[in-house]
């Protein structure tokens, strides 16, 4: 208990590393899988942009990345990460490497939860004359909010869940806290803080989430 | 000039499955739509009749054939150039699709914005449509909070909002109860009358036609097999799909199983007559009749009316000598149609 205290600091700084890290990780991502989950979807058969191409491209895109366990994914794109972030290491490369996790994985909650919407909704559109994109801005986006933003929540605690192997590149936040102050040091105490951390954290995301899905939904 | 001319339109989907034949979902369809009209378009599910109307606003493009609308060919118009023909055409649903997002407000203001007409208008027009079909006090509701007849009338709203001179009914009344049917009905009737906008029915259920359209053809398997005036359809029909869409509510002929039936109580023969528009008495044909020395009895029958006319099927079983008979119907078949029946 004593040494928890002691590394009160250092906890405080891991919470702020960690909302720092995902945060930025979840904007970056969730927007660019945004766009591609877009992409995926405009271009199925019979959807608004159809292109059998595009489409093909974007899934084989998609299923190469997407399926890379995160610890080795990590590893995999430091190249990457320093030709784009100017680092492979360190809090800017994981960020990296989360947000470009993040946005494969979102890419298809973002595809499922549109593929939702009624074909017939968007045919009504059309039928007034509304063109592909204004389809995607005032009907696809607001008809499939509620589960968008159930899909996201989702995503955001996996994100969470993936920033914990941190550490591997020279990270830091609340996994990485609970790994080196808690496990290596052999103090339970201290990784049992930050797990509750993590988990009051993703409790209160989720719950807001909830919330916010249920305003959308009216239901 | 028809306001809708569709002219040897063919439309092949491409197969579901490899190896499996593209069957045409139209196959050399022509059809002339006059402004004003209310032109139905009967058959059963498959018969292409959905596809057919999708045409009109392009929504899909035929394979081979013109389909002119207002003057302008629709068929071969880029996507960007469509835009200005669909505001001028409005599309009813048989699942209603309003925008679940939306208020009742909202889905009818959606065309609206997608015309350009600025926001400074848009109040007095979704009052006025609302008005019309009667939906003042669900403004502000959303589409989960409505009946299946109120929202299809918020459907109707929003496919009018930007005064389109066509109105497209895709099987509009098939997922309403009866009751609720005849009000949606009523409401595109007037749509027709206080508007003068052309509007083309889909329908399975003859009754739709019966009561709101002036024309109609009737589909079969991607073809048209017969189209005219509702009335000369209902009181004469000539293809054997209309006939089974005209015996749906024109019960006055029998059937084979009542015709079997009275085959039993009566040897003798069983004529129909058919009349059409009180063109002919039918006093004129009993007194033919009895003064051939033929006996009759009515044994099946009755008088319909379409389009404010009326025509009638009467079944007689007719005894007497057989010679006198032959000669009675054929001075008859002068006035009425005459149909042995058995």
């Amino acid at each position: 208990m004593d040494r928890l205290i002691e590394l009160l600091p250092k906890l405080f700084t891991s919470v702020g590393e960690t909302f720092y890290i995902v945060g930025i990780a979840m904007l970056v991502g969730g927007l660019l899988g945004l766009l591609l989950g877009l992409g995926l979807y405009v271009t199925r058969q019979g959807s608004i942009l159809e292109n059998r191409w595009v489409s093909g491209v974007l899934n084989f895109v998609v299923n190469t990345f997407r399926p890379i366990p995160f610890i080795i994914f990590i590893a995999a794109v430091q190249p990457l990460a320093r030709l784009v972030v100017g680092t492979g290491i360190g809090n800017n490369a994981l960020i990296f490497a989360l947000a470009l996790a993040a946005t494969f994985a979102i890419s298809r909650i973002v595809e499922q939860n549109l593929l939702t919407v009624q074909p017939g909704v968007i045919e009504a559109a059309r039928s007034v004359g509304a063109g592909p994109f204004t389809i995607i801005g005032t009907i696809l986006l607001p008809e499939a909010l509620g589960p968008l933003i159930l899909g996201y929540t989702f995503i955001f605690v996996a994100v969470t869940d993936m920033s914990a192997v941190a550490g591997l590149i020279g990270g830091g936040g609340l996994g990485n806290f609970a790994i080196q102050y808690g496990y290596r040091l052999f103090n339970p105490t201290v990784t049992w803080a930050a797990v509750i951390i993590i988990i009051v954290l993703i409790q209160l995301v989720q719950l807001l989430g909830n919330w916010l899905a249920r305003r959308v939904l009216r239901r | 000039m028809p306001i809708i001319q569709i002219t040897d339109v063919t439309k092949t989907f491409p197969p579901r499955s490899k190896g499996e034949a593209a069957a045409p979902a139209l196959d050399g369809v022509s059809l002339d739509v006059q402004k004003g009209d209310v032109f139905g378009i009967i058959g059963y599910s498959g018969a292409g009749k959905s596809t057919l109307v999708r045409l009109i606003n392009a929504l899909e493009k035929p394979s081979s054939g013109s389909v002119v609308v207002d003057g302008v060919e629709v068929s071969t118009l880029p996507e960007s150039r469509l835009k200005r023909v669909r505001l001028g055409i409005g599309m009813v649903f048989q699942q209603f699709n309003l925008f679940n997002a939306r208020t009742v407000w909202g889905n009818i203001e959606y065309p609206l914005r997608v015309a350009g007409i600025p926001k400074s208008e848009h109040q007095a027009r979704i009052s006025e449509l609302l008005h019309f079909v009667g939906l003042v006090d669900q403004a502000h509701a959303y589409p989960d909070q409505l009946s299946g007849g109120q929202k299809q009338r918020v459907g109707i709203a929003r496919a009018l909002a930007t005064s389109p001179a066509i109105l497209l009914a895709d099987e509009a009344t098939s997922a309403l109860d009866p009751e609720t049917t005849r009000e949606v009905l009523a409401l595109l009737k007037r749509v027709n009358e206080e508007f003068g906008t052309t509007i083309v029915v889909i329908t399975h259920e003859m009754e739709v036609i019966r009561s709101i359209a002036n024309k109609v053809a009737v589909m079969e398997k991607g073809r048209i097999v017969e189209s005219g005036d509702v009335f000369d359809i209902f009181s004469a029909p000539q293809a054997e799909a209309t006939k089974r869409f005209v015996s749906t509510i024109v019960t006055s002929v029998p059937d084979p199983d009542a015709l079997s039936a009275l085959r039993k109580r009566h040897p003798g023969r069983i004529v129909t007559f058919s009349f059409a528009d009180g063109s002919t008495s039918q006093s004129s044909v009993f007194l033919t009749l009895g003064e051939a020395a033929v006996g009759f009895e009515l044994v099946y029958g009755g008088i319909n009316e379409v389009q404010a006319r009326t025509f009638g099927h009467l079944t007689l079983a007719l005894t007497g000598d057989g010679a006198a008979i032959d000669a009675a119907l054929e001075r008859i078949a002068a006035v009425a149609t005459v149909t042995e029946v058995a």
